[in-house]
């Protein structure tokens, strides 16, 4: 029994760990757009994502009976092992991309580490390709198209139609909007991305026989979840948030505010489809088709490579954490306590190369390389300033 | 393999519709609020300075309806959210 509860434990422990690099990866999903145009200050931004998170995480728990919607064969498959290696390689795969300042999809993360690790603890058996395949392969190429294209039309008819419009009450209109807009992203966020540790969470205490077959999350699980993932949004991936705010195009007002209603949008509409997606991937492919729907037709198409290098690796690099740490997890409680050390100790070395060039809510929107030659000469740090001014839209 | 195309195609449609649909309605409104403060200046100029300016109630009721509108969609959003 104490096995069991040392390694629940350490599972609950990793699950919420994820839970806040999940936030933490995916606040620029919502707020990086808002933040760019100066819609909302970078605090007031996370901390309005932040709170949204939280009360997302409350709003449903249907998602939550399931950790990974048939990608797994849950049945016979999962144990405590599988999912705590499943989540060291996601949190690994999440803090890796963080620190290249690079939005990936926590989702795809976590799929591949339990795909990972249960093709090495179960066998390629205990995967369901075909459902791989239908369930994130395809909506992972299709959703940011079609974000993109959305966004796209939504652009050029918010140019065509405020034209002649004076730039200021524009400037203010779409701000305002965004407001809006980001507020619902970051709401559907927490609904979605807060049930899956949930669910984690859940699954586990039923694998041991602490909560009956097909139990709902209980309420502190449902309150830690939510916890985690607000705490993790309101740190503020800043790294992410400069990339997707301003690594991708110069993004106006009206931009911002087409990308993140195409983003809201497709990300409802698909999961009340029962289409799984990613946030990361909608929300970027959005600011694309912004940044190619604007006036200069715009796009750092760099940026974009890395990006959709990310994404691609996304699946295959957590799966191999994910498969080498369930190796080692399988070997015994020394295995779970060496993955354990594995994860602290690569997480604090990241977060300790990430001091080097600190991004916060103070240069966000400085630069737009990541890793930027210290300061760019004609940096505009003022966060405040109206984006009319800044931008010849 | 089981995959649904046509689900996959109509979940991209509507949201293409919904998309655009949401942002040029959004889009009208701030236009008519543009012209209403564009209507409401020359109005002052007119005028002479110190002097109370109203009108462009039209314009201002169609902005509003506009944005209700907009805020419609984001209600239903958010019941789709609660109801999954």
């Amino acid at each position: 029994m104490e096995h069991i509860s040392f390694l629940v434990a350490v599972v609950i422990i990793t699950a919420l760990a994820f839970d806040f690099t999940n936030g933490f990866h995916d606040t620029a999903n919502a707020m990086a757009t808002s933040i760019a145009t100066g819609a909302l200050r970078p605090k007031i931004a996370v901390a309005i994502a932040a709170l949204l998170n939280f009360a997302g995480a409350f709003l449903s728990v249907k998602v939550a009976t399931t950790i990974s919607g048939g990608i797994v064969n849950e049945k016979t498959g999962i144990h405590p092992e599988i999912i705590f290696a499943a989540l060291a390689g996601a949190i690994l795969w999440n803090l890796l991309t963080w620190l290249r300042g690079l939005p990936s999809s926590s989702s795809h993360a976590l799929y591949g580490g339990l795909i990972g690790a249960t093709v090495v603890g179960v066998g390629a058996n205990g995967v369901n390709f075909d459902t791989v395949v239908s369930k994130i392969l395809i909506p992972a190429v299709a959703s940011p198209l079609v974000a993109g294209l959305a966004s796209w039309g939504a652009t050029k008819l918010a140019f065509a139609i405020t034209r002649k419009s004076g730039e200021e009450t524009v400037g203010k209109g779409f701000r305002t909007g965004q407001i809006f807009s980001s507020s619902l992203i970051s709401l559907a966020h927490g609904t979605n991305d807060a049930q899956k540790t949930m669910g984690i969470i859940t699954l586990t205490l039923v694998s041991v026989g602490a909560l009956p077959k097909g139990a709902l999350p209980p309420t502190w699980v449902i309150v830690s979840a939510g916890a985690a993932i607000a705490l993790g949004t309101y740190m503020g991936g800043w790294r992410i948030i400069r990339s997707m705010g301003s690594g991708l195009a110069d993004i106006t007002p009206r931009q911002g505010f087409a990308s993140e209603s195409a983003a809201a949008t497709v990300i409802l509409t698909s999961s009340s489809m029962g289409f799984g997606l990613s946030t990361t991937q909608v929300c970027s492919g959005g600011i694309m088709g912004a940044g190619l729907g604007g006036p200069k037709a715009e796009l750092r198409w760099g940026m974009v490579r890395r990006m959709v290098y990310t994404w691609g690796l996304t699946l295959p690099a957590a799966a191999t954490v994910g498969g080498l740490a369930a190796y080692l997890a399988e070997r015994g409680n020394w295995g779970v306590a060496l993955v354990g050390a594995a994860l602290v100790a690569g997480s604090a070395a990241m977060w300790v190369i990430s001091r080097r060039q600190p991004v916060d809510a103070d240069n966000v929107n400085d630069t737009t390389d990541v890793t930027p030659v210290e300061v760019a000469p004609a940096a505009v740090p003022a966060p405040t300033t109206p984006a009319s001014t800044t931008v010849a839209a | 393999m089981h995959i649904k195309w046509n689900a996959l195609a109509q979940t991209a449609g509507v949201s293409f519709g919904i998309t655009v649909g949401v942002v040029a309605v959004f889009a009208l409104g701030i236009l008519a609020l543009s012209r209403r403060e564009a209507a409401l200046t020359a109005r002052r100029e007119a005028a002479g300075p110190g002097t109370a300016v109203t009108g462009g109630r039209l314009a201002l009721a169609g902005a509003y309806t506009c944005f209700a509108v907009c805020g419609a969609a984001v209600l239903y959003g958010l019941s789709l959210i609660a109801n999954k």
